[in-house]
């Protein structure tokens, strides 16, 4: 689904503060994957999901998608960006917000009203469709966010530190939200998150980069039994081992 | 609220009366000819623009002939000077290197008092309606043009990535993202352009060489030393200034719905 | 539109930045020279720009012009220090005190949308055609911006500021003084900027309509109605009142970050 070989990226390349933010990074994610990214803050993450979204041009090695090398966006690929309050359209209502990706999908006005209520229906936000993001909450925000990257129909969604700005509670929620869409939709998920809890929780599979420049240091199976649940899945022995696992990656890497 | 609303209009209305009785007393007791009394003035314009027949809308052959000259240039010169500024300001904007070039001598331009040209449009167009025209555009293009180039530079870069990965076209993009980012700015500049288009609409009707308007009723007033007149003219702008103001207002408020509530939000 | 405007836009660095404005300038003055040497237009009414620019030099050292420029650069400031002694007293007054805002509210919307060139025929009746005419039109047009952004930077004075100082036992007009006039000064300065370009506006309209006497418009106007009109001239005058323009605002921009650098960080702008 995704491979990536050997990308690098320099911030400011030949100027005197030049930034390494990648270097000599690989990893593949197979066909439905939900992954988990975790580094420190600042490692290169989210430059990380800007070249395989296609938004930078990588200095060095190759993302590619569905078996193409990644030169713009890729057909089936949404993103949810971190900053919910500025990646909706404040001059759009929810609906619109929803809906307004759907104009590249060949799909009258109709099916696009359809798409749209349905992806919202399925976060939890069928009442809102006629408000604006303002008038509402933060999460709720974050859910429309995640509603319009659903009824685009990705393929493949990236999700950058999702919930890094909402309130515990609605944190958890939204981690559920999460694995209940990708219960019922087809598609692989890269979850970038500087949660070490949050990784284990959501992921199949957790991958560990190091401090800039950004490498993958750790790579962990997740396997834990049952669907997770925020009480029981936290407190099972398995997931405290791994937690603690990926904490000493990131640690180990983060403060040499 | 609303109670506290009203009375504050009520308020008002009567303070306004009450000046306005103030100043007929005043003006009667100084009996200077520079300064009629309201009453005179309202009987004035009544008399001079709004005592046609019905069919007419109870205007005047001088109203036909002096306002709506006037409000034809203007909404013309309006119209023509924001359009140019708006598309230029946005094709400007997209550019950050083009910006850049050109900004210096667009500060130059609109720094330029728009009179000082007039005579320059003289000299290209003779006196007339394509010189009025064509001086009222170029007075109102400029803050409509930077306006606009800023607000399409201030769009926030997240809605453009996010335009670029749900792979919205060229247009799309353009319409959808930048145009309204560019909104809350270029009405900005739309408000300047307007109340500066009335000022140099009046402007170019008070040169030499004109023949109808509200400008050129201002200067045949002053020939004849008609203050009557002079006064019911200043008056009628007022009004028209004022009225043009409170259109622009309800549709900078419907457009701008949006803005305004976010903004009171945060 | 390049491929990269509609994704992402970074600015360049100031250096860069001013190479290009000047690189645009020359640009632009290289365009005007080329339109008028091939005769894209007649060189009677556009002349080359280095015969525009020969003509501002010469005309500096002209003692005519300059008494031109200097009785409108003296309409020009005192109208606008009028208007400002008048305005942001007036402003602070109407802003502080909800009654007196009440009570001249109906007048001041009467009397804002009247446009100001249009008093120019009946202020000439009243007092004349000389400097005070000039000024008392500079006043009237400078004195709304002013006023206005005054009482706008009263309203957002921070009430928990304003309630602590009265909490020590300071007065209302200490509260004023202390507290709401520097926190709308910054607005002030915003007011006085717009104001001073109006001013400019309505001295040059002023000139070209009395059309007598001295000033930068009325030697504007005669270069224009002189047949043939002396096109370099006119261009000459026009460059140098919009380089004053011009240098009067970045003037005041780099006076306003420089001074209110505080109210700048604080609205989350750069520096
Ligand atoms: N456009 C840019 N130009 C220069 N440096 C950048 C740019 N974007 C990010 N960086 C730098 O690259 C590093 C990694 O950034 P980022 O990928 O956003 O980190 P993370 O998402 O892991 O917090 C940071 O040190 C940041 O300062
Ligand atoms: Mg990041």
């Amino acid at each position: 689904m995704l491979e990536i070989d050997n990308l690098s990226h320099v911030y400011g390349g030949g100027t005197p503060n030049a930034h390494h933010a990648i270097e000599g990074l690989n990893l593949s994610v197979a066909e439905g994957e939900l992954l988990c990214i975790v580094g420190p803050s600042g490692c290169g993450k989210s430059t990380l999901l800007r070249s395989i979204a296609g938004l930078i041009t990588p200095t060095g090695g190759q993302v590619k998608v569905e078996g193409n090398v990644v030169k713009q966006t890729p057909d089936n690929l949404a993103v949810v960006f971190q900053d919910y309050s500025r990646s909706l359209f404040p001059w759009m209502s929810v609906a619109d917000n929803v809906a307004l990706p759907l104009r590249r999908r060949n799909m009258d006005k109709k099916q696009r009203e359809d798409a749209a209520r349905e992806a919202l229906e399925s976060v939890g936000l069928e009442g809102a469709a006629r408000k604006y993001p303002f008038q509402l909450s933060g999460g709720m925000q974050q859910r429309v966010a995640i509603a319009r990257a659903l009824a685009y129909r990705p393929s493949l969604m990236l999700m950058d530190e999702p919930f890094g700005s909402v309130d515990a509670q609605t944190r958890e929620d939204l981690e559920d939200l999460v694995l209940k869409v990708r219960g019922h939709h087809q598609m692989t998920i890269v979850l970038i998150t500087h949660d070490i809890d949050e990784s284990v929780y959501v992921g199949d599979r957790v991958v560990v980069l190091s401090k800039a420049p950004a490498h993958v240091v750790g790579d962990l199976k997740v396997d834990l039994p049952g669907p997770r649940d925020q009480i029981t899945t936290r407190e099972h022995p398995d997931f405290v081992h791994l937690r603690a696992e990926v904490g000493r990656l990131v640690r180990g890497h983060a403060t040499v | 609220m609303r109670r506290g609303g009203l009375r504050t209009a009520a308020f008002r209305v009567a303070v306004l009366l009450v000046l306005v009785v103030a100043w007929e007393a005043a003006t009667r007791a100084a009996g200077s000819a520079f300064f009629p009394p309201p009453s005179t003035i309202v009987e004035r314009m009544h008399a001079m623009w709004f005592s046609g027949s019905p069919a007419t809308l109870f205007l005047t052959d001088a109203a036909v002939g002096d306002i709506l000259p006037s409000l034809g240039r203007m909404a013309l010169g309006f119209a023509g000077g924001a359009l140019a500024g708006v598309v230029l300001g946005l094709a400007l904007g997209l550019s950050s290197r083009v910006y850049d070039y050109l900004d210096g001598v667009l500060q130059f331009l609109r720094a330029i008092p728009p009179p000082a040209l007039v005579t320059v449009f003289l000299v290209l167009f003779g006196f007339g309606l394509r010189m009025q025209l064509a001086f009222i555009m170029f007075s109102i293009v400029w803050p409509v043009l930077l306006n606009t180039a800023d607000g399409a530079r201030s769009v926030e870069p997240l809605h453009l990535q996010t335009g670029q990965v749900f792979r919205l076209s060229r247009t799309e993009r353009l319409l959808r993202v930048v145009l309204p980012s560019a909104l809350p700015k270029m009405f900005a500049g739309l408000r300047l352009a307007l109340s500066l288009s009335l000022i140099v609409m009046v402007f170019s009707e008070l040169l030499p060489g004109t023949t109808n308007g509200i400008g050129f009723q201002l200067t045949t007033a002053y020939v004849t030393f008609d203050l009557p007149a002079m006064w019911a003219g200043i008056v009628l702008l007022g009004v028209l200034g004022y009225l043009l103001n409170e259109v622009f207002l309800v549709v900078e408020r419907r457009v701008l719905a949006w803005h305004h509530a976010a903004q009171r939000l945060t | 539109m390049s491929a990269q405007t509609l994704t992402s836009i970074r600015p360049a660095s100031p250096a860069i930045r001013w190479s290009r404005r000047a690189a645009g300038a020359v640009a632009f003055a290289a365009l005007i020279e080329l339109i008028s040497r091939t005769g894209l237009a007649d060189p009677e009414f556009l002349p080359p720009a280095t015969e525009i620019a020969g003509r501002a030099v010469t005309l500096l050292a002209d003692p005519a012009f300059r008494a031109h420029a200097l009785t409108s650069l003296l309409a020009w400031a005192i109208g606008l220090a009028i208007a400002a002694l008048v305005a942001v007293p007036l402003g602070l007054l109407l802003g502080s005190v909800p009654l007196v805002d009440a009570a001249t509210r109906s007048v001041v919307e009467f009397l804002r949308p009247i446009p100001s060139v249009a008093l120019i025929p009946l202020v000439a009746l009243v007092i004349g055609t000389g400097l005070q005419h000039r000024v008392a039109l500079v006043v009237y047009a400078a004195l709304w911006p002013i006023l206005y952004n005054t009482m706008y930077g009263l309203r957002g004075v921070d009430p928990v500021a304003k309630e602590s100082l009265r909490s020590y036992g300071f007065g209302p007009l200490a509260v004023l003084m202390r507290v709401s006039l520097p926190s709308s000064a910054p607005f002030i300065m915003t007011g006085v900027r717009l104001a001073a370009g109006v001013a400019l506006i309505l001295t040059v309209s002023t000139e070209i309509v009395a059309g007598r006497g001295e000033g930068i418009g009325v030697f504007i106007f005669f270069a224009g109605i002189a047949v043939p009109a002396r096109m370099a001239d006119i261009l000459a005058g026009v460059f140098w009142v919009g380089l004053f323009g011009v240098a009067v605002n970045a003037l005041m921009v780099a006076f306003d970050r420089r001074v209110f650098r505080w109210h700048h960080v604080q609205r989350g702008e750069e520096g």
